[in-house]
């Protein structure tokens, strides 16, 4: 029990100590370009966070994610551009409005199982991409919407200012992973983890399996949507790009770099991979070449990322002796077939 | 009588799986379906379960029609099953894969989760407090924190029942609870299963082990060829002509 707490404690003051930092980080002043280097990547990790619910923890992978990202930066940027609503009530109803949407997919889209929910969801992401693309009269075609306004200042704050914006990014991801948090230390994260481990034993069970996934599916549409909405006052520029399904491939590097099913895992694959992705900036396109064999390793040898490595290691360690099962040999693979 | 089933058949294409199954099972009573491989004994547990909708005849529990009724309604009217490979998830502790078993009777939803309110602290507590009721009655308590990965065979099958057991069911399916576990604990097997029942909850159980069933159940019934082909109580069916024929096959004579 002792051992227990005490890394519970340690865990504790780590992520306090990661807290801390990240509000200090703009008072470092590191530069303007890394302000919006973090930002960006914190927007990207809200909808990483999205994609975690429904893929980490319930294990229906989405590739729609993109398609509704770029849902709630557009509802954001046509509220705030065309009815003039301020951003306060633009982020939530574009956030709302993205989990409609995702209501009706999942109705639909869940009626698949396995490798067709996959490729339905794509093909989902790929038709919101083209409708984004092509229904110039509304979106702008592939010009876009320009001159998105700014976040509406709240009183005396503000959010002219990049580090303004940036605490506001922050605060919104932070209400994420609070969220998050909540719901798979619940009940209901324990009903979204039976579906994941076997619909059949889930439905033996009592559980309807078909309303928990609408429901995974529309909480994590909620905030992927809200990250779009975000990404849209911050960015103030949008174009049919942010909706491509290239992006739910990064969204999903991310997250398995970063360890899927974990609450850490998220915001560790999406700010070190973004970091990644822009110190190779020289190498331009040809940065995916080394993008795709990672991602094959990681798979291979990291199936819980980042994050599930830390786990092992700190189970490994001799501070938590009690908890080590030396009579557990992991099954770690030693480069068969390489 | 808690469960009937009327001239119940069930197809897979153009192959009868089941066929004319009239069958009942009474309160509190230990009955045993057995038959050869192929018989038809799995798909008449995913019948009753709510698994595969009937192509014939009808399921009703309780004086309650069953047709058409979505599998998750089948649980929360008091039928639990197990499966024949158990589901538990592996990386989860014991009392982890119990605790899901009570969600069924819980309310909470998402806002109850996220606000963390009184209702969502009750609803997690009782949960727990039952996981922790059914590991005592199930004799795993003292493995409680153990990871599913690293349990025995034994101890794995006990759980699984645990989890069917933890939404206090009338009718508790096992499939094939024994398969793949000793002689001794096959035993321990036995007792919990009498146990099970002593408490008020009918056991209907599917079994390759004769000899346990034989010592176990209070009625048998016997499934070839999708058909039931004898029905009675141990001593008749070890007697009966049709049951050792389908077993040993007929004797021919040269």
């Amino acid at each position: 029990m002792l051992s227990k707490n005490q890394k519970f404690k340690w865990s504790w003051l780590f992520y306090l100590a990661v807290l801390i930092l990240a509000f200090i980080f703009p008072a470092l002043n590191p530069g303007s370009y890394y302000i919006q280097v973090v930002s960006l990547a914190f927007i990207y990790a809200i909808a990483v966070y999205g994609l975690n619910l429904i893929e980490g923890y319930m294990g229906q992978l989405s590739l729609a994610q993109a398609g509704l990202f770029g849902f709630g930066a557009y509802a954001a940027a046509l509220l705030t551009m065309k009815l003039q609503l301020s951003f306060w009530l633009a982020v939530p109803l574009a956030s709302v409005l993205t989990a409609v949407v995702a209501f009706f997919i999942g109705l639909i889209s869940f009626r698949t199982r396995g490798h067709y929910f996959v490729i339905f969801t794509l093909c989902i992401g790929v038709i919101i991409n083209l409708v984004i693309q092509k229904w110039d009269a509304v979106t702008g075609g592939m010009n876009g919407l320009i001159g998105i306004p700014k976040p509406t200042p709240l009183g005396p704050i503000s959010f002219d200012s990049l580090k303004a914006q940036y605490y506001l990014i922050l605060v919104f991801l932070l209400l994420t992973v609070f969220v998050m948090y909540r719901l798979v230390n619940s009940l209901i994260g324990r009903t979204f983890v039976s579906i994941r481990n076997s619909e059949e034993l889930a439905a033996a069970l009592g559980i309807n399996v078909m309303k928990n996934k609408i429901l995974a599916f529309c909480v994590a549409a909620f905030f992927t949507g809200m990250a779009g909405s975000l990404y849209a006052a911050f960015i103030r520029f949008i174009g049919p790009d942010i909706s491509s399904p290239t992006l739910t491939f990064e969204f999903l590097l991310y997250l398995l770099a970063g360890g899927q099913a974990s609450i850490a895992g998220p915001i560790v694959g999406t700010l070190l991979m973004s970091g990644l992705t822009e110190s190779l900036q020289f190498l331009r396109d040809y940065r995916l070449l080394l993008f795709g064999p990672l991602l094959i390793l990681i798979v291979k040898f990291l199936p819980m990322g980042i994050v599930g490595l830390i786990h092992k290691l700190a189970s490994r360690s001799p501070f938590r002796r009690s908890a080590a099962k030396s009579l557990n040999p992991s099954k770690t693979v030693k480069g068969e077939g390489l | 009588m808690i469960l009937e089933t009327k001239a119940l058949g069930r197809d897979f294409g153009g192959l009868t799986a089941l066929n004319d199954i009239n069958f009942a099972i009474d309160d509190q009573e230990i009955v045993a379906i057995i038959g050869p491989n192929g018989a038809g004994k799995s798909t008449f547990f995913n019948v009753i379960s709510g698994f595969y909708p009937p192509s014939r005849g009808t399921v009703s529990f309780r004086n309650q029609n069953m047709t058409g009724t979505p599998t998750h309604i089948f649980a929360r009217l008091g039928i639990a099953r197990t499966f024949q490979t158990t589901h538990l998830f592996y990386n989860g502790s014991v009392l982890d894969n119990l605790i899901v078993g009570y969600r069924q009777k819980t309310k909470m939803g998402l806002f109850d989760a996220i606000l963390r309110t009184p209702r969502a602290r009750r609803e997690e507590a009782d949960s727990r407090e039952k996981a922790q009721e059914v590991l005592n009655f199930i004799g795993l308590a003292g493995i409680s924190t153990e990871p599913v990965a690293n349990i025995s065979q034994e101890s794995a099958k006990r759980l699984a029942i645990g989890l069917a057991l933890i939404s206090e069911p009338r009718l508790l399916l096992l499939d094939e609870p024994a398969a793949g576990i000793n002689h001794n604990e096959t035993k321990g097997l036995v007792e919990l299963i009498r146990k099970i029942r002593s408490h008020g909850t009918t056991v209907c159980l599917i079994e390759h082990k004769v000899q346990m069933v034989m010592g176990l159940a209070d009625r048998i019934m016997v499934l070839n060829y999708g058909s039931k082909i004898a029905e009675g109580s141990p001593t008749d069916i070890g007697s009966n002509q049709k049951v050792i024929e389908a077993y040993l096959g007929r004797a021919h004579h040269a």
